[in-house]
């Protein structure tokens, strides 16, 4: 498909500018020609090639809407249409954030609402809406760990990160001046409790655990794990990207957890839009409560009002106060599921997932056999095997058979992974003709490798070469 | 309302493949002490009708302003039909950072697009796919400086966004780094000769907005020539990205590091969130700036396609190795950006001009004021201090008035008593401006 500047022609414009109401000035005389810039070189389209050029885009792009997106640990449940709605009300989008208190009333009192909705569901004593997605959320959390022992005057300059973990975990860590030391896994997924008990020292100051594990399993010994770190004087970190496999079944603060951080577009439905914007709000425990970014909402005068004083701040991680507008879309789905809706989501995502575990393990490797939780995690090792079909290929396979691959090459400690979250939102239809296209893709793998090898064959380009991306990199068109 | 499509039947026949009794069997693995069987505090579900009636009483509970005369990191713009029409489209909006590029080629190719329009807006070679906002651009940005040049302080004017500077100082406090601090003069614009005195091989970066705060253009080259004397990077924001349609970019200026706000482009205010930062950076650190970035390459029978590139950056690669720890970003937000400036194209030019004749205008009109006065001699783009006898009661007649009133410098500047940062876009009409100056008198 051409560039939007390809089909550029100057003099066009997809947009105009109303006559000025007040007198036109020399721009030169106001702000000096000096600061004048030489040229603007920015696409000439008119309205309706811009809208073709964007709507054909759009045809080469796949999005939940479009088919079944088992993307493991990114929960791409279905979006709900009401949330959009809701979000565009104009009350939600045209409010300035530095707009006086008084105006945003309606804003405060959800943003409230939504901490203590939050603190209710995870068990946490507070909770900060201010990330903008769950890595930063990650730093946040790890910051205030920070703060903690810095407050204590203890220094403590290590942070444990299971071997399964996500890799925003580790360079969170890296962010925050910590040394990240590699828990092992045991070889029934969990955490190796001895190598956890010889790591966990008091130079040691958490240990950032996801749990359920990337495995999709459940830290049977968590209690065991919250008690070795807090022995310690340690704290538990929970990555919460797989807090879809336990609303109103278990509650981290309950587990022992210290903090959490969520991804408001994963475990709360909100679309994640290509990649973002997310929402990664904290829940902190009690003794971390002091350190939550600022500026936190307070009572004053018996109203909602932002307030900056609090001197154990780890201080802001963003301007203003969150992605609101992604906050308004989960908290919509927060009250219209209510706890029934949230915990039958849970229920339905890890039963959807188990059954789908059940169904492709006679064809695929299965590493960790036992019951999971919201993902299942295989091996593509017997296909390379057999037939020399990586587990890539299977994944680019599935494309022509119109899914979206599962997330694939992790977690790092399973080769060949092939990581496979259904959600709740998936009919057994469609986990069907699924995981019957998965089994054909396994018989085709043995009987016509070099056609899974070639996949796609059915998109607007075929395999692209990444190699040649990254040795001769071109991010920014130039004219030629 | 739920969304599980699931009969009882359903259920019935999964549990049956999975060999389980019950749903509750599925759940074994969490230890009985620790499960709950209820959600303190949840309320009940609620159906669609009931949902909508819900939030629009709370959204009716804001008071929407009829004029906004705030900027100070956030701008309201007219946004034209189009670009919500482009990112309504549900193959973008319920898609997920494009890993799989052949099903994907859709956003790579808007983002691949997104940045060669930032990389000229803001006069450097490279941008990236965006990042959370310009508050957290920039302290990235600090931080990379100071890894790349294993030197740990981080030199920064005052006359940054206030909240940008709180980020900083949050990033660098996490990282081992100090911040310094550096006066403005009269003019409104960084003293030169104080960062000219501060700057030594401990210092990794400078960091400037210009627009500045308070709306002053900055005077670029010469603080660039300062910077890289002392081996230091040049960091420059900007405020209101649309500033760029008539300014000469820093990156055009010797600034090493061009980052801000992209909310502008397209983007409401949505009281504070989802925006873009916006990151820009010269070719040399291409493969050393944080978060992610398309890139064109060929298929195998050599047509042009686009792939996320040079991923040994990132996290989910290097780990604790990775530039920075950002996985998602604002990609939805960078995609409105993409379309709103190819929509504007030239005319971003004009609607730049238009932001200067409103802001003359309100200026000048204000000025009438009995006691009322410039406090910088700086040009500006669309915001400017002024200094009146009681800006807390000029505040309270505007909000009166329904309007949401001007940015009081005095709570981050205790120097500026009585100082008001006002803001003015193509959005204020001659009519509102005058009503403005009204009320006030």
């Amino acid at each position: 498909m051409e560039l939007i500047f390809e089909i550029s022609k100057p003099g066009r414009s997809a947009a105009d500018i109303p006559a000025s109401d007040v007198p036109a000035i020399d721009i030169d005389e106001i702000i000096g020609g000096q600061y004048r810039r030489a040229d603007l070189d920015l696409p000439e389209v008119a309205e309706v090639d811009l809208v073709r050029h964007y709507t054909n885009l759009s045809r080469r792009n796949f999005g939940v809407d479009l088919g079944f997106y088992p993307l493991g640990s990114c929960t791409m449940k279905y979006n709900p249409k009401i949330n959009e709605n809701v979000a565009a009300l104009p009350g939600f989008t045209g409010l300035h954030p530095e707009a006086a208190d008084e105006f945003a009333r309606g804003n405060l009192e959800l943003m409230v609402d939504m901490q203590k909705l939050l603190s209710g569901i995870f068990g946490m004593a507070d909770f900060t809406l201010q990330p903008a997605a769950g890595a930063h959320g990650e730093l946040t959390g790890v910051m205030m760990i920070k703060k903690y022992f810095e407050k204590k005057g203890e220094k403590r300059h290590l942070m444990l990160i299971p071997d399964a973990a996500h890799g925003t975990n580790p360079a969170s860590g890296a962010l925050c001046g910590f040394d990240t030391v590699t828990l092992r896994s045991n070889p029934e997924g969990g955490v190796d409790l001895e190598h956890l008990e010889s790591l966990m020292t008091e130079d040691v100051a958490g240990l950032m655990l996801t749990n359920p594990n990337t495995l999709g399993l459940f830290e049977r010994n968590i209690e065991k794990v919250a008690a070795i770190v807090h022995g310690k004087g340690g704290l538990l970190y929970g990555d919460g990207a797989n807090a879809n496999a336990f609303l109103g079944k278990t509650r981290p603060g309950d587990l022992g957890f210290d903090v959490i951080q969520l991804n408001l577009h994963k475990t709360f439905s909100t679309p994640h839009g290509c990649g973002g914007p997310g929402s990664g709000p904290v829940g902190v425990s009690a003794k971390l409560v002091n350190f939550l970014p600022v500026p936190r909402i307070i009572k004053r005068d018996s109203t909602w009002a932002w307030s900056s004083d609090f001197p154990d701040t780890i201080g802001r991680v963003r301007a203003f106060y969150g992605n609101f507008n992604v906050i308004v879309k989960a908290y919509t789905y927060i009250r219209s599921l209510g706890a029934e809706g949230l915990t039958r989501a849970t229920e339905m995502a890890v039963l959807n997932a188990n059954y789908i575990k059940e169904r492709l393990k006679p064809c695929f490797d299965l590493p960790f056999d036992r019951v999971c939780m919201h993902e299942c995690v295989f091996s593509g090792n017997r296909q390379v095997a057999e037939s020399g079909v990586h587990t890539s290929d299977m994944a680019k396979r599935l494309i022509d058979f119109g899914y979206h691959p599962p997330t694939i090459y992790f977690p790092l400690i399973v080769p060949e992974a092939i990581m496979i979250e259904p959600t709740e939102t998936e009919s057994k239809e469609t986990l069907d003709t699924f995981c019957d296209a998965m089994i054909a893709i396994a018989k085709e793998a043995k009987e016509n490798p070099r056609r899974v090898k070639d996949a796609p064959l059915s998109t607007p380009v075929s395999r692209l070469d990444e190699v040649l991306a990254a040795r001769k990199p071109d991010v920014c068109w130039k004219r030629s | 309302m739920d969304y599980c499509p699931h009969t009882p039947q359903d259920i019935h026949q999964m549990q049956a493949v999975i060999g389980a009794g019950s749903i509750e069997e599925l759940f074994a693995d969490i230890p009985q002490k620790f499960r709950i069987r209820q959600m303190p505090g949840i309320p009940a579900s609620l159906s669609e009708q009931e949902t909508l009636g819900l939030m629009q009483a709370i959204a009716a509970k804001n008071r929407m302003p009829r004029v906004t005369l705030t900027g100070a990191g956030a701008y309201v713009h007219y946004i034209p039909a189009v670009v919500g029409h482009i990112i309504g489209r549900a193959e973008f909006y319920t898609a997920y950072t494009p890993y799989q590029a052949e099903i994907s080629q859709g956003i790579l190719q808007a983002i691949y697009e997104y940045q060669t329009m930032i990389a000229h807006l803001t006069g450097t070679e490279i941008a990236n796919a965006s990042m959370y906002d310009g508050a957290s651009a920039m302290a990235e940005a600090a931080v990379l400086c100071a890894k790349m040049s294993n030197r740990s302080r981080i030199v920064v004017a005052r006359s940054v966004h206030p909240q940008y500077r709180q980020v900083l100082q949050t990033y660098s406090w996490a990282n081992g780094y100090t911040i310094t601090e550096m006066p403005y003069t009269a003019t409104g614009q960084l003293d030169l000769a104080a960062l000219q005195n501060a700057l030594d091989d401990s210092v990794a970066a400078v960091v400037v907005q210009s627009p500045n705060f308070f709306g002053c253009i900055e005077e670029i080259t010469p603080i660039a020539d300062a910077a890289h004397k002392n081996g230091a990077l040049l960091i420059a924001g900007f405020t209101d990205g649309t500033s760029l349609g008539v300014l000469k970019p820093a990156g055009a200026s010797g600034a090493d590091f061009v980052v801000g706000e992209g909310q502008s482009f397209g983007n409401p205010v949505n009281y504070g969130g989802p925006y873009l930062g916006i990151f820009a950076a010269r070719e040399k650190f291409l493969r050393r700036i944080p978060g992610r970035l398309a890139g064109a390459t060929v298929d195998k029978n050599g047509r042009r396609g686009f792939v996320l590139t040079l991923q040994t950056r990132e996290q989910h690669i290097r780990r604790e190795k990775a530039t920075s720890n950002i996985c998602s970003n604002e990609a939805l937000c960078a995609l409105a950006a993409g379309v709103y400036l190819a929509a504007l194209g030239k005319n971003l030019g004009k609607l730049a001009a238009l932001n200067i004749y409103k802001t003359q205008y309100l200026k000048n009109n204000l000025l009438k004021l009995a006691g009322w006065k410039e406090v910088f001699s700086a040009p500006v783009y669309n915001e400017f201090a002024l200094r009146c006898p009681d800006a807390q009661a000029v505040n309270e007649k505007l909000k009166a008035a329904g309007m949401i009133g001007a940015y009081d410098l005095q709570k981050d500047y205790p120097a500026l008593e009585n100082t008001l940062l006002f803001c003015a876009t193509e959005m204020l009409s001659k009519d509102d401006m005058d009503r403005v100056a009204e009320i006030i008198s």
